[in-house]
C-alpha cells in the first residue's frame, strides 16, 4: 500500500490507529459508566441501589388530571427540596398494571403507585401491596375518620388497610353553555334544567343538533371500550342490573335489562345520528370546537376543556332510565408495592408522599375529581369550586365495577363489555349478538380458576 | 444460459485439488470457542433455558404472582388452548395479517428497487426515502399513524374524502381495522426487502442487459426473461424473512387498536402476553406459546423443503455438474 504514491496521513504526524480508537473508546466506556452508576438506568445495570432520600412514584394519569397531578409532583418537590421525586407516567389500563405487576415480582418495584380500588383488591390477592399499619399513618396524619367513608370502607380488604383512597372519579356530562342556550336547555341560572327520561335525552340530543349542524354528544367509541363500558354501566345500573357476582365466578346478566340500554344507545348513534363514531381524543376534540353540545366523559378531562377555553359546564348523568339514580365512577387510591429490604426511612418517604398528595386536594380537585380527603372536602373552598360542586354527590351514588380477578378498571372484563357496546354504537353488529358474545367470553373468564 | 455460468466460474476460484489437510491445529478449536463463549452464555442463559423452562412450566398451573410451579396440570393447559376460540381467532388474525402483508411487502419492494435502479441521477435520495421508514421505531411508527388515521380530522380520511369516497372507519371498524395496520406495516418494513432487492439487483451482470437489447428484447421483457429469475435467490430469502416477522407481529396491534375493536386485531403473541402477564396465567401462555412456536416452526419447514430443491437446482447448474 505504501509502495504506491502518497496516502493520506503522514509518519511524523500523530494521527488514529485502530488500537487507539479502541482504547479511547473503552475509556470512554468505563468512566461513562462509573459516572451513570448513580443514574436510574445505571442503577439498574448495575444492580444499585437509587440513591437513598428518593422517591420513586408511578402514576397512569394522561389526560386533564395528568396536568393537575404534575402540578402536586411539582408541589410536593418545592416542600421538600432535600428528596428526589421520581415520577412516572404510563399508559393508562392494562399495560400500567402489567408493568406494576411484573416490577412488584421482579423486586423493583415503585415506592408509591397509583392504583384504581376496583384493581387493588386483586393486586393484595396477588401478595403485591404492602400492609399499611395505623400507628405508621397516624404518624404521618392520616387517620381513617379523615377520609370519604364509602371511598375508605371500599379499599379495606379483610379490614385491613392497603390502600390509601384519594378521589372517586364518577361519569359526568359536560355540557357547552352556548350551544344549550341556543337550543334553550338552560334555566334562569344559566344551568342545565334536568333531563329525566329516555325521551327527553333524545329530545335534548336532536334540539342541539340542530344548533350545531353536527352532532348532540360525544364520546370516546372507538378503540375505547372504558368509555363505553361507563356509559353502559351508567344506564344499566339506572335500571338496577348487575352484571358478575360471587367475586366474577357467576355471570348474572339481565339480558333484557341490557338489551334495552343497548338498544336505546344503537338508537342514539346508529339510527339517529345524534352521537358520531370517533375515538377519545376526536370525541374531546369535536365537543372542544363546539361541533357537539354534550360530553360524555369522566370529569377528569375538565382541565382540558379549561384550556381550550370554550364555555362550558358539567353535571350529572341525566336519570334516563328512571329508578335510583347511580352513576359509574371508580376510586384512585395510592398504594405501596411490596418492597424487598424496605427500611423504616424509606416507609416514612413514601408515607410522606402520599401524605403531601392529599393535602394537595385543592388542586386535584380543580382537576375534577371528587376529593377522599375530608378536610378539603368539607370545607368552604370545594363547596364553591363550580362546576365541581355540581356532580360531587355522585360520589354517593358511584357505582364500582363489580369484584372479581379479572374485574376493574381497564381490565379485560372492561374490554369485553366496552368492546360489545362500541360494537353496537358503531354498527358493526346488533345488541342480541353483542349480549351473546358477552356471555361467552364472560363465562370463559368465570370458569377460569383465579390465578391470585 | 452458457455464459451465465462462465460468468459465476470466473467469479468463484477453481477447487485446491490434493487429499483432504489432518485436522486443524487445536490452538484455533480453543480460541474459536474462547470467541463465542460470550455469545454462547447468554444465549443458553436468555433464550434456550426460558425456553425450556416455559416448556415445563407449560404442564403446570403456574402464575405469575405466585411462587414455584404449583399444581401439575398435564395436559390440561394445551387442551384449554386448542379448545379456546380466542386462541384460534388470534391465530387467524395473525395469519390474515401474514396475507395481507408478505405479497405488497414482496412485490411493492421489487417494483420500486427496479424504478430506484433505473433512476438516472439521485439515486441516493430515493434509497434514502424507500429505506428511512425502517429506521423509525415501532411506538413512533405507530403513533404517526393513529393521527393519520383519526376518524374526521385524520389525514387519511381527508385524502380519502377529497377524491369523493367516504372514510372507512379506519381502526374501529373490525374489517378495516387488519387492513389498516397492513398499510402502516407495508409503509414502515418495505424499506428493508428494498434494500436486499436493491443488493439483488446489483448483481445482475450488465452484459445480460446488453445481449437481450441486441437479440431485440424490450424493457418489460427483460424485466420478466432477465431480472426476476436471477432474483430467484433474493426473492426466496425476502419471502421467508418477511413471512417469519409477520408471523411475530405484536407492536402494531398492541399500541394502535390494543388488539381491537372488539379483539378482531389480537395477534396470537399479544394473545399470549394477555393471558401470560395481564391475567398472571403464566402457564398456560406457555402452552399456547409452544402452540404457536410449533405452527412456526411447520411454516418454516415446509418453506425449507421448498427452497431446498431450488437451491440444489442452484448448486447444480453453478457447479456444471448434472
Amino acid at each position: 500500500m505504501t509502495a504506491h504514491g502518497p496516502h493520506r496521513s503522514t509518519d511524523s504526524a500523530p494521527h488514529l490507529t485502530r488500537r487507539g480508537l479502541l482504547r479511547a473508546a473503552f475509556a470512554g466506556a468505563g468512566f461513562a459508566a462509573l459516572a451513570g452508576c448513580s443514574t436510574p438506568v445505571g442503577a439498574g445495570l448495575a444492580n444499585t441501589r437509587l440513591d437513598p432520600g428518593t422517591v420513586d412514584y408511578w402514576n397512569l394519569f394522561g389526560g386533564g388530571d395528568g396536568v393537575r397531578m404534575q402540578q402536586m409532583e411539582d408541589g410536593y418537590r418545592k416542600a421538600h427540596p432535600d428528596t428526589k421525586l421520581q415520577a412516572v407516567t404510563l399508559s393508562w389500563g392494562d399495560p400500567y398494571y402489567t408493568k406494576l405487576s411484573l416490577a412488584t415480582v421482579g423486586g423493583k418495584p415503585p415506592n408509591v403507585a397509583v392504583s384504581h380500588l376496583t384493581r387493588m383488591k386483586t393486586l393484595v390477592q396477588a401478595g403485591l401491596l404492602q400492609e399499611l399499619h395505623p400507628d405508621d399513618l397516624a404518624r404521618h396524619g392520616m387517620t381513617p375518620d379523615k377520609f370519604n367513608q364509602r371511598a375508605w370502607q371500599a379499599s379495606l380488604v379483610d379490614g385491613k388497610i392497603y390502600a390509601i383512597p384519594i378521589d372517586t372519579h364518577p361519569f359526568v356530562l359536560f355540557y357547552n353553555t352556548d350551544v344549550c342556550e341556543k337550543a334553550g336547555l338552560l334555566d334562569s341560572n344559566g344551568q342545565l334544567v334536568p333531563i329525566v327520561g329516555e325521551e327527553a335525552f333524545a329530545d335534548a340530543l336532536t334540539k342541539v343538533k340542530q344548533v350545531t349542524g353536527a352532532y348532540g354528544a360525544t364520546h370516546g367509541i372507538n378503540a375505547d371500550s372504558a368509555s363505553c363500558w361507563r356509559l353502559f354501566q351508567t344506564f344499566y345500573s339506572q335500571l338496577e342490573g348487575e352484571v358478575l357476582a360471587e367475586n366474577g365466578t357467576e355471570i348474572v346478566l339481565d339480558d333484557a335489562k341490557a338489551k334495552r340500554v343497548l338498544d336505546y344507545l344503537r338508537s342514539l348513534t346508529v339510527e339517529k345520528g345524534l352521537i358520531p363514531v370517533s375515538d377519545y381524543q376526536g370525541a374531546i376534540a369535536l365537543f372542544a370546537d363546539g361541533k357537539a353540545g354534550f360530553h360524555l366523559n369522566g370529569e377528569w378531562e375538565i382541565t382540558t376543556f379549561q384550556t381550550a377555553k370554550m364555555p362550558f359546564s358539567m353535571t350529572l348523568v341525566p336519570n334516563v332510565f328512571g329508578g335510583p339514580h347511580a352513576v359509574q365512577a371508580d376510586s384512585h387510591t395510592l398504594v405501596l408495592p411490596v418492597l424487598p429490604g424496605q427500611d423504616h426511612a424509606q416507609l416514612d418517604l413514601s408515607l410522606g408522599f402520599v401524605k403531601s398528595m392529599l393535602d394537595q386536594s385543592d388542586v386535584w380537585a380543580a382537576g375534577g375529581h371528587v376529593p377522599a380527603w375530608q378536610p378539603y372536602a368539607s370545607s368552604d373552598a370545594y363547596r364553591q369550586l363550580n362546576p365541581q360542586h355540581s356532580y360531587a354527590a355522585a360520589a354517593d351514588t358511584a357505582v364500582y365495577d363489580p369484584p372479581g380477578w379479572y374485574s376493574g378498571s381497564g381490565s379485560v372484563f372492561e374490554t369485553i363489555m366496552g368492546s360489545a357496546v362500541g360494537g353496537v354504537e358503531s354498527g358493526q353488529f346488533s345488541p342480541d349478538v353483542a349480549i351473546a358474545q358477552i356471555r361467552s367470553k364472560l363465562s370463559v373468564l368465570a370458569k377460569t380458576a383465579p390465578p391470585v | 444460459m452458457a455464459s451465465t455460468t462462465e460468468a459465476v466460474d470466473r467469479i468463484r476460484p477453481a477447487p485446491v485439488p490434493g487429499p483432504a489437510r489432518p485436522g486443524r491445529p487445536e490452538s484455533h478449536g480453543r480460541s474459536a470457542a474462547l470467541f463465542l463463549a460470550p455469545f454462547v452464555v447468554l444465549y443458553v442463559l436468555f433464550i434456550i433455558g426460558p425456553a425450556l423452562y416455559g416448556l415445563v412450566m407449560s404442564f403446570f398451573d403456574t402464575s405469575m404472582v405466585k411462587p414455584g410451579l404449583r399444581s401439575f396440570a398435564g395436559f390440561d393447559n394445551y387442551a384449554e388452548a386448542l379448545g379456546s376460540s380466542d386462541f384460534w381467532h388470534s391465530l387467524w388474525h395473525t395469519i390474515w395479517f401474514t396475507i395481507l402483508t408478505t405479497p405488497p411487502l414482496v412485490v411493492l419492494a421489487l417494483v420500486f428497487a427496479i424504478l430506484a435502479e433505473r433512476v438516472p441521477r439521485g439515486r441516493w435520495f430515493f434509497r434514502l426515502a424507500f429505506f428511512l421508514p425502517y429506521v423509525l421505531p415501532s411506538a413512533v411508527v405507530a403513533l404517526i399513524w393513529l393521527f393519520l388515521y383519526t376518524p374526521a380530522l385524520g389525514l387519511a380520511g381527508k385524502i380519502v374524502t377529497s377524491v369523493g369516497l367516504t372514510e372507512p372507519n379506519w381502526l374501529g371498524d373490525q374489517n378495516w381495522a387488519m387492513v389498516s395496520l397492513a398499510i402502516t406495516t407495508v409503509w414502515w418494513t418495505l424499506g428493508f426487502n428494498f434494500v436486499l432487492y436493491l443488493a439483488g439487483l446489483q448483481e445482475i451482470p450488465r452484459e445480460l442487459y446488453e445481449a437481450s437489447a441486441i437479440d431485440g428484447a424490450g424493457p418489460w421483457q427483460q424485466i420478466r426473461r432477465v431480472t426476476i429469475p436471477l432474483l430467484g435467490r433474493t426473492t426466496a430469502l425476502v419471502v421467508v424473512l418477511q413471512i417469519i416477522a409477520s408471523l411475530k407481529v405484536f407492536d402494531q396491534m398492541y399500541i394502535m387498536t390494543d388488539g381491537g375493536p372488539n379483539f378482531s386485531t389480537r395477534s396470537v403473541l399479544q394473545y399470549i402476553y394477555d393471558v401470560g402477564f395481564t391475567s398472571y396465567r403464566t402457564g398456560y401462555a406457555a402452552a399456547a406459546s409452544t402452540l404457536f412456536f410449533l405452527v412456526v416452526l411447520a411454516i418454516s419447514a415446509v418453506w425449507l423443503m421448498l427452497t431446498r430443491r431450488q437451491s440444489l437446482g442452484w448448486a447444480a447448474k453453478a457447479g456444471g455438474e448434472g
